[in-house]
């Protein structure tokens, strides 16, 4: 009875994540909107797009092969995967003892694999250009995430981010500099992995400098909406990421009442709501950096992460 | 309490070594002097905390001492000989950024694993303390010789004399005496820091200590 009752958590949260994703990137863009003083597309917007673009053909280039056909189901099918992992309003999920923080990085990766795969499929120097940013920006994101996840499973004793979330709650984190350098080095990785604004343009497909776009460029009808959703799926997942990991208060634990499932479902909505505010804030707030500075970005947060672990270290050696 | 008090400590001697790093981000002349009164306000904060866990109040004294002279003196003293000296304001790393990093996080490592094992049977404060500001020094050497510019030099031997004040509050305090005039110092030195980059201006139009080598005569 207990685990077909985890098993419903496990499913629910799975729903709410598919099914609140364009909603928040559509909230992002209307508080951004309404910040240059524009009325914006209505919030609901996304969901119209990918609507659409199920119903419209396909176009394929000719010399387009099975690589290029089949990376959207996959980069879809493990981003969910990935999505379904994090706490969103309860922990202990039925999924989370077969995968670990680790998984989750593993997955983005060969998501992102996939996908700078199928922009060299076609051939066009375009996507060409978006693969080879779109590594250069993983080869510094993908470590400087995994120190992030070193120095939280080194605190908590378990790369679990079930166990991870309930340590943070606990009385024993302590005020720690280790923990601020790591949440600030995953908001960089965050932000350079969404593409968003001092990264890329998420806005636009008509700027030499775009990444994201560059790769999905070729990409049409439902290719492109099961692309789109992806995206939107990733960001909300590393929202889900962030306020599980370093504002995990109001989480609900498995186990307890409807009630309390009700009411991390509420702080949760209030937490995204709130980080969605922030980001459109901060992306209105600064420009977009030159693609040759982006190294220096994620430089900096690799550093964050490194240096968090080593500081760790001094105050266990202690 | 004293868990908090460790706690905060911790926080304050981390993030001391986490603005060395970011005065080895800066690429701008500005820039890097705020970030120097950053660091020297840290210092101050850390002091000050050192003080009020150790029931050291003389300590206070040094804080005052480093907030008023090092985050507020000699930023704005800095601050008015850059523009009066007009040097174009971005500076010349001799690696790259990255590079320089690279190095200050091995550095870090370096002070922690020497400074860990010889310091096994001190309290858990002066340890850490003594690490870190063994990697703040370190830093600040670091920075020292991998910029061009005179003055960011000055900003890196500054951020030493921050790390020698950490260590010093760290094993139990220094005397007072020591203390004022070791700030005494610092001033005189920004003093004749100043005299000497105007020279150096006057005679090579540039602070890029570069310009110096080609009077070293033997090989060119």
């Amino acid at each position: 009875m207990a685990l077909i009752l985890d098993a419903l958590v496990q499913f629910a949260q799975l729903l709410l994540v598919l099914s609140i994703a364009p909603l928040l990137t559509g909230y992002v863009r209307k508080v951004k909107a309404h910040l240059l003083r524009r009325r914006g597309p209505p919030v609901l917007q996304p969901y119209r797009d990918l609507l659409k673009l199920i119903r419209k053909e396909v176009v394929l280039a000719h010399n387009a092969s099975w690589v290029f056909r089949v990376t959207p189901y996959i980069v879809f099918a493990t981003t969910l995967i990935a999505a379904a992992l994090v706490p969103t309003f309860a922990t202990g999920l039925v999924f989370s003892p077969a995968a670990d923080l680790i998984a989750i990085v593993a997955l983005l990766g060969s998501a992102r694999f996939f996908l700078a795969l199928a922009g060299l499929d076609i051939g066009t120097s375009f996507g060409g250009i978006g693969s080879s940013r779109e590594m250069m920006i993983a080869s510094l994101a993908e470590p400087a995430m995994l120190m992030i996840v070193f120095t939280l499973s080194l605190l908590a004793g378990s790369t679990q981010l079930s166990t991870v979330s309930t340590f943070m709650q606990g009385p024993e984190v302590g005020l720690r500099v280790s923990l601020g350098m790591s949440l600030v080095a995953l908001i960089m990785v965050a932000i350079a992995e969404n593409a968003r604004i001092p990264v890329d343009n998420p806005a636009t497909h008509l700027e030499l400098t775009m990444i994201h776009e560059a790769m999905i460029l070729e990409y049409s009808g439902r290719h492109l909406a099961v692309i789109e959703a992806a995206a939107a799926l990733k960001l909300l997942l590393y929202f889900s990421l962030i306020s599980c990991m370093f504002a995990p208060w109001g989480l609900a634990i498995a186990g307890q009442g409807f009630g309390a499932f009700a009411l991390g479902l509420g702080i949760y909505i209030a937490k995204l709501a709130v980080g969605g505010f922030m980001l459109a804030v901060f992306e209105t707030a600064v420009a977009k950096m030159r693609v040759f500075r982006v190294s220096d970005f994620l430089g900096a947060a690799l550093m964050l992460g490194l240096l968090a672990a080593m500081l760790l270290f001094v105050s266990r050696g202690a | 309490m004293d868990r908090l008090a460790l706690d905060v400590a911790h926080l304050f001697a981390g993030g001391l070594v986490l603005v060395s790093f970011m005065l080895l981000y800066q690429d701008r002349m500005f820039g890097l002097l705020n970030m120097f009164a950053l660091h020297a306000f840290v210092v101050s904060l850390s002091v000050a905390w050192q003080a009020h866990i150790q029931l050291a109040p003389h300590l206070y004294i040094t804080a005052g001492i480093a907030l008023i002279v090092k985050a507020i003196i000699i930023p704005v003293a800095l601050h008015r000989i850059i523009v009066r000296l007009g040097i174009h304001r971005t500076i010349e790393t001799v690696g790259g950024i990255g590079q320089t990093m690279l190095a200050g996080i091995g550095l870090v490592a370096l002070s922690i694993m020497v400074m860990l094992p010889i310091t096994a049977q001190s309290g858990t404060l002066t340890r850490e303390d003594l690490a870190f500001s063994l990697a703040v020094i370190l830093l600040g050497l670091l920075m020292m010789i991998s910029r061009r510019n005179a003055v960011s030099q000055i900003i890196g031997f500054m951020s030493i004399e921050n790390g020698l004040i950490l260590a010093a509050t760290a094993a139990r305090g220094m005397p007072l005496v020591v203390e004022i005039s070791v700030a005494f110092s610092i001033i005189i030195a920004l003093i004749v820091v100043g005299i000497f980059l105007f020279r150096i201006r006057e005679r090579f139009d540039s602070v890029d200590v570069h310009a110096l080598e080609q009077f070293r005569g033997g090989q060119p």
